[in-house]
């Protein structure tokens, strides 16, 4: 046990000093994580800019229950200088300008934004619609309910945490099993150990442990950055993105030590690691969804560990299904560890 | 205390290499053996054999009752090795080395300190092994190798980069590891190194034992003359020479030299004379023995 621990010690001690790596583990999947939420924060979820010129009896007038509602989509400014506002929207920094002249409401917008249009134009219609019905005094006999299939803020944020944070997981697991083992091969660290009064089960799963603990360090700065920065709300049954990631990192281990006994050095390993993890992460959807792939795409994805952690994460963390949707994708993350370690350890050489 | 090593038949082959070639010998509880040979003689090969990181292709090992390939823990835990090349974990400082293999070996953290402070890296404690020299590295894995007290130790060129004087202070450590009668069994190329320190040597070529025996006796086997040196100008060359009679005379800047087996007779001609000036003996050396043994050319 005292072995067990000080091993384990003297590995996380090793990764956490080498600057490198850790960039990699953390950092650079981090990169991306802030890159893609920058770029698809929000998309289509945010409020329309809206300049109002002079008295709008519609927007003015409506009951505080209404306007609560109209404020989820609208923020509205007041000017009185038509011309300028006008400006804003020709250079896109308004959405539309709107304007009551007697009877009919004028909403002035720019077609460069075709989603920000739509919205603006369907927005107001309805408010006229509404505003027309309550002057006839009738009570609406239809109504309409809208309601998402995913959890109801389902932005680009929800997908690409999950997906990155298991490229993540795979990199730092893969290329920790890989590095380590030639290293350790070349170095005649594996031999020596080999001498100390200590059987060959605590040096792996000292380097197991060390696997899940970095992974877990990157799942918590993940999902701590996620929710902290971009919004992102994890779903009732996130906690189990620890078993899940446990399983993952066993398989990603795996075809580490494959590529570790296949390598001669180091920068083999890392070559050999990176062909694999780098294409397995596109294929799994870790950096785009994989809706509009073609059915080829697909059919590879199924054989890829990295697609079932992924697929795994996204239904606990962000799409809400119960903790039993994450079974499977275990199983199959273990069954994919169990075939390649015991392929890795045919290839095994204490030295060179 | 004291294991006793006994090597039988031993044999390992690289392809067509005969690395190491029906090598056999023991070694006493308590003896201080050295293994000597020029490059790809098969000493560290011989030496992973015993340690029990190779499995013999033939013959046998024993240390006490034990065979080492079997890697036993009780006999694990009172061997020593240091490898010839040295490894370390990576990012570790050297004090951090050693609580590492401190704790492999089930060793309280005390003996940390106490190894830095034997190999002489007290201030070096803190430091990266990355940072530290070739000697440095050195001594730092031969700590990690005595660090838990073994009872036979096994040294592969342990002294290879040391500078002079960490090569005095480490065969001090070795002799009183050795006087307190645990058996130790070195590698080295410092012929005067294996002269000081060891009972007995081994001398390897091709993989197989060519001599085996105490170093004096080596060299007295040799039967080799004795060369007697004067100042120049101290004796004039024809009185050299008749003095010298059939033994061969050289003269040049450096001095007056009678090469001669029968040493008292000429070293008592001389002092009747009174020319000792800038006198020296040398006598042949473990080195002579080497040469003489395993010739004077490269090897592979
Ligand atoms: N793993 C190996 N594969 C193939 N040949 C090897 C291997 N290890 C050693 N040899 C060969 O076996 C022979 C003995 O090597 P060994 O390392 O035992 O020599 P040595 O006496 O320790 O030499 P040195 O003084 O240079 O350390 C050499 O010819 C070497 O090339
Ligand atoms: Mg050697």
């Amino acid at each position: 046990m005292r072995a067990f621990r000080s091993l384990a010690r003297a590995m996380l001690k090793g990764f956490f000093r080498d600057k490198m790596a850790f960039f990699f583990a953390v950092i650079f999947p981090l990169m991306f994580l802030v890159l893609f939420g920058g770029i698809f924060t929000d998309q289509g979820a945010s409020r329309s800019d809206v300049i109002q010129i002079g008295a709008v009896s519609v927007l003015d007038d409506a009951p505080r229950a209404v306007r609560a509602a109209l404020d989820e989509s609208l923020d509205v400014t007041r000017s009185s200088d038509e011309q300028d506002a006008l400006e804003q929207v020709r250079k896109g920094d308004a959405d539309a300008v709107i304007r009551q002249d007697g009877d009919r409401l004028v909403v002035r917008y720019s077609q460069a934004d075709q989603v920000q249009a739509a919205t603006v134009r369907g927005t107001f219609e309805a408010i006229v619609q509404s505003a027309n019905l309550a002057e006839t005094g009738q009570v609406p006999r239809f109504s309409l309910t809208t309601d998402q299939v995913e959890d109801d803020s389902l932005k680009s944020i929800q997908y690409y945490t999950p997906g990155l944070m298991g490229w993540a997981i795979a990199s730092g697991a893969t290329f920790g099993a890989a590095t380590n083992l030639v290293v350790w091969r070349r170095n005649g660290l594996l031999r020596r150990l080999r001498l100390a009064p200590i059987p060959t089960r605590s040096v792996v799963l000292a380097r197991v442990a060390v696997s899940i603990a970095i992974a877990i360090v990157q799942a918590a700065i993940f999902v701590g950055v996620g929710v902290a920065l971009f919004g992102l709300r994890l779903t009732g049954s996130w906690p189990m993105i620890v078993p899940l990631l446990v399983c993952g990192t066993l398989a990603f281990m795996a075809i580490g030590l494959l590529a570790g006994a296949v390598a001669r050095s180091e920068e083999a390993a890392v070559g050999i690691a990176n062909f694999v993890v780098l294409p397995m992460a596109f294929l799994s959807g870790s950096f785009f969804p994989l809706d509009g792939a073609p059915g080829y795409v697909t059919a590879i994805s199924k054989v890829l560990p990295l697609k079932h952690l992924n697929d795994g994460m996204l239904d606990t963390m962000v799409r809400g299904e119960g903790p039993s949707s994450a079974v499977v994708p275990m199983l199959i993350l273990l069954g994919f560890a169990v075939v390649v370690t015991a392929v890795a350890s045919r290839l095994f050489r204490w030295d060179d | 205390m004291g294991v006793e090593i006994r090597v039988e038949g031993l044999v390992m082959t690289y392809g067509d290499v005969r690395a190491v070639d029906d090598v056999s010998f023991t070694v006493a509880p308590g003896e201080f053996f050295g293994l000597l040979g020029p490059n790809g003689a098969g000493k560290t090969t011989t030496l992973e054999m015993i340690e029990g990181l190779r499995r013999p292709q033939s013959g046998t090992v024993r240390i006490g009752e034990h065979e080492p390939w079997r890697r036993e823990p009780e006999l694990q835990r009172r061997m020593g090795v240091q490898l010839q090349s040295s490894s370390f974990f990576e990012r570790l400082t050297a004090r951090e080395q050693l609580d590492t293999f401190g704790a492999l070996y089930g060793v309280a953290p005390g003996r940390t300190a106490e190894m830095l402070e034997q190999v002489g890296l007290v201030d070096k404690a803190d430091v990266r092994t990355e940072d530290l020299s070739g000697g440095q590295k050195q001594r730092l894995s031969i700590a990690c190798a005595l660090i838990h007290d073994p009872e036979v130790v096994f040294l592969d060129e342990p002294t290879a980069a040391l500078d002079p004087q960490a090569r005095r202070n480490l065969w001090d450590v070795l002799r009183s590891i050795n006087d307190s009668g645990r058996t130790v069994v070195l590698t080295t190329h410092h012929m005067d190194e294996a002269e000081v320190l060891c009972d007995r040597v081994a001398i390897m070529d091709a993989g197989r034992i060519l001599e085996l025996d105490t170093p004096a006796a080596l060299v007295r086997g040799l039967d080799a003359p004795v060369r007697i040196s004067l100042a120049p100008g101290t004796l004039p060359v024809s009185d050299a020479r008749a003095l010298a009679g059939d033994d061969p005379v050289t003269d040049d800047d450096s001095g007056t030299t009678i090469t001669t087996r029968d040493p008292s007779r000429v070293l008592t001609a001389l002092a009747r004379r009174d020319a000792l000036d800038g006198l020296s003996v040398k006598g042949a050396s473990l080195e002579d023995v080497f040469l003489e043994l395993t010739g004077r050319e490269y090897r592979a």
